[in-house]
């Protein structure tokens, strides 16, 4: 496997406890991580906050640091240790905010560490609202009627033009923490001004509901050298409006024919190509339950929580932020 | 209670769906997820049973759209489970009730992993699914089995057109074509003439087309003598692209050799990689036939090979001008990440026509 000769010492970030947004499968995908790692002969350095994990048993990673997920520890062991690459795709959210966070105040580049797998523009890029909205519109892939605001009138003055219900959606939070559904004026201004303490750059996402549509997820994989691959698609028993955690989801779909799977497929590999991700990545979309139209939801650049079983994902996926490639 | 009896003697022991007889015919898996109806209704599978891999189907129903060809053309049908209660907005039918409707004969509830494995380690072999247990002259029946002339039942018995305002004209030979072969010229610019199989090479030139597809189709591509004959007097006259059968037959023009796969590339999820650019592409395939690497040589060369087995997936020709694959570019069933090929073959038509490149 053609693989990056410059990696020698990797942190990788773990998961923490078992809550939304740090689930254990999460935990499952760090050890993974740990393992593919391993075999390449990168020594690996971990920390996670969560003791009872099998990720921080010995045998898993060279050097384990028990320490709370924060800003300041990770910089600290980035100074102990000088690993040369961090790995925080694999953590859930709590690793990708905290990878953002770093890099963004300059501290990686500063301690010569790369930032492996996805690159923090692609993070931004499905992360942030706006961005994402505008690199749709740029492919042509359809996004639901939604406006981006920081402060709660300008989420009123929306709800005059599209009507409700309305979907709260606070930027970079975990598994949609203080957003909700709104079906009148008073409802939205008080889910909008919860959503709005709770993300960390103080903007939500306003958007009309879908509610009802079918719920479809993908997940798809991409390697440094351009190749796409779908591990599987996933369709919820529940319909849109019904959280992916209160909801059971089967793998794969079940109720969509081949024109449309082939449909969302192709437009899961489309937005992982645009967003230029490296490793796996998980597309949500909306499916009228009566017509071909569809609706990008939202594409999270790390494993999701509905892909429970991984598939192995986690293993390849830490192999492929080292380089590897789809082919090998 | 329904059999299905292999020609070595192994019994499965199942339920019947569909239409209720006994056909005899080449047991093949097919390993897509979705896609039955573009399925059971490409031409490529005269002759054949189809064993899904895949244990659930009949759960989005069928329609009058999701066609390849005007019927089914499977010989039979074989799934683990069947869902009786389809769920989609596009349903018009069940699938048991459209497979009665077109007598098509079809087994539920066997082991069709247990067959799978079978016929991987065994290879392709016939079958016959029977509402009782075979008899001695059935089980003869079997073991004597050909699929023959499969090209020439399934081909058009009469030249048609697809019209497109301003497009290129591309001339497709039908040796069982796939109804999106047309969509996708269609897609790329080209005004399609459908000729049967055995049209004479010279009344297709003389139509002056500004190019020619091969298409896709069942059997044994050496049993296609005639239509072979005729793609030797097209070669560098014109640009040619070949598709699944139309890409072996292309390749015996030239003078290569094709052999018969152990249990064969049927699905929606084969890697197959460019080895120009490196990518590698999931592709659909259904073909039991392939090109031997080997006697590619002196006219052109390998451009794409199976990322599982290694065998030849596509050959680019030395006349500049011609090109074909064993996957299916037009998908349906499959994904269409290799579209662009049409692409490639307009852009070669369009510079044939303005007699740039030769």
């Amino acid at each position: 496997m053609p693989k990056d000769k410059s990696i020698k010492k990797v942190l990788i970030i773990g998961s923490g406890p078992i809550a939304i947004g740090q689930a254990a499968e999460f935990d499952y995908a760090g050890t993974q991580a740990c393992k593919a790692l391993k075999e390449e002969g990168i020594e690996t350095v971990l920390v996670n906050s969560n003791p009872a994990t099998i990720m921080t048993d010995k045998n898993m990673a060279d050097k384990v640091y028990l320490e709370p997920l924060t800003v300041e520890v990770i910089k600290n062991i980035i100074i102990k240790e000088k690993p040369d690459s961090i790995l925080p795709t694999l953590g859930g959210q709590t690793g990708l905010n905290l990878a953002c966070e770093i890099a963004e105040s300059g501290f990686l580049e500063e301690h010569n560490v790369k930032l492996l797998g996805t690159t923090v523009d692609s993070i931004k890029k499905s992360e942030d609202r706006e961005l994402f909205k505008k690199t749709m519109e740029e492919i042509g892939e359809p996004c639901i009627e939604s406006v981006i605001v920081h402060k709660v009138e300008e989420a009123l003055e929306f709800s005059e033009k599209a009507g409700f219900p309305l979907i709260v959606r606070p930027a970079y939070t975990l598994g949609g923490t203080g957003g909700g559904m709104a079906d009148n004026r008073k409802e939205l201004e008080e889910i909008c001004k919860a959503g709005l303490k709770a993300s960390r750059v103080g903007q939500c996402l306003i958007e009309k509901s879908v509610a009802g549509w079918k719920e479809i997820e993908y997940e798809v994989m991409r390697d440094s050298a351009g190749n796409v691959i779908t591990i599987c698609n996933m369709e919820n028993l529940d319909p849109v409006g019904i959280h992916t955690g209160d909801s059971i989801v089967l793998a794969p779909s079940q109720t969509l024919r081949e024109k449309e799977y082939q449909m969302l497929r192709t437009a899961s590999l489309n937005i992982i190509s645009a967003l230029k991700i490296c490793g796996g990545c998980n597309v949500q979309f909306a499916l009228d339950t009566e017509s071909m139209k569809y609706a990008v939801i939202e594409v999270n650049p790390r494993v999701s929580r509905s892909c429970k079983q991984s598939y192995g994902i986690s293993y390849r996926k830490s192999r492929f932020s080292c380089c590897g490639r789809v082919p090998s | 209670m329904a059999y299905l009896t292999l020609a070595d003697g192994t019994i499965f022991e199942g339920a019947s769906f569909g239409y209720e007889g006994d056909v005899i015919g080449e047991v093949v898996f097919n390993t897509g997820m979705t896609g039955y109806q573009e399925l059971l209704t490409d031409p490529s599978y005269v002759g054949q049973i189809v064993n899904m891999t895949y244990p659930l189907i009949g759960n989005y129903g069928v329609n009058s759209n999701d066609t390849e060809s005007d019927s089914p053309k499977v010989r039979g049908f074989i799934v683990r489970d069947y869902c009786e209660a389809p769920s989609n907005w596009h349903c018009e039918n069940t699938l048991d009730s459209y497979l009665k409707e077109n007598k098509i004969v079809a087994l539920r509830s066997i082991d069709t992993r247990a067959l799978t494995r079978k016929i991987r380690e065994m290879g392709t072999m016939m079958g016959i699914i029977s509402q009782k247990l075979p008899t001695a002259k059935q089980l003869l029946e079997v073991q004597n089995y050909k699929i023959e002339k499969s090209v020439q039942s399934v081909t058009t018995q009469k030249k048609y057109t697809v019209p497109l305002k301003n497009g290129l004209k591309a001339a497709v030979i039908d040796y069982g074509l796939k109804r999106n072969i047309l969509d996708s010229l269609t897609r790329n610019g080209f005004e399609s003439t459908v000729y049967p199989c055995f049209t004479k090479a010279e009344d297709i030139l003389k139509d002056n087309p500004d190019a020619i597809m091969l298409t896709n189709g069942p059997g044994n591509p050496k049993d296609n003598e005639f239509e072979i004959e005729q793609i030797k007097k097209l070669v560098g006259k014109k640009p040619l692209f070949g598709i699944c059968l139309g890409h072996q037959l292309l390749a015996l023009a030239h003078g290569a050799d094709t052999y018969k796969l152990k249990y064969g590339h049927r699905g929606s999820n084969h890697p197959v990689k460019d080895l120009d650019s490196g990518k590698v592409f999931i592709t659909s395939q259904n073909h039991g036939y392939a090109v031997d690497e080997n006697t590619v040589k002196g006219f052109g060369r390998v451009s794409h090979t199976n990322w599982n087995d290694r065998s030849v997936e596509g050959i680019i020709y030395n006349d500049g001008i011609s090109f074909s694959v064993q996957f299916h570019p037009e998908a349906s069933p499959g994904p269409n990440d290799t579209e662009h090929l049409f692409g490639k073959f307009n852009r070669l038509a369009r510079e044939f026509k303005q007699g740039g490149k030769k």
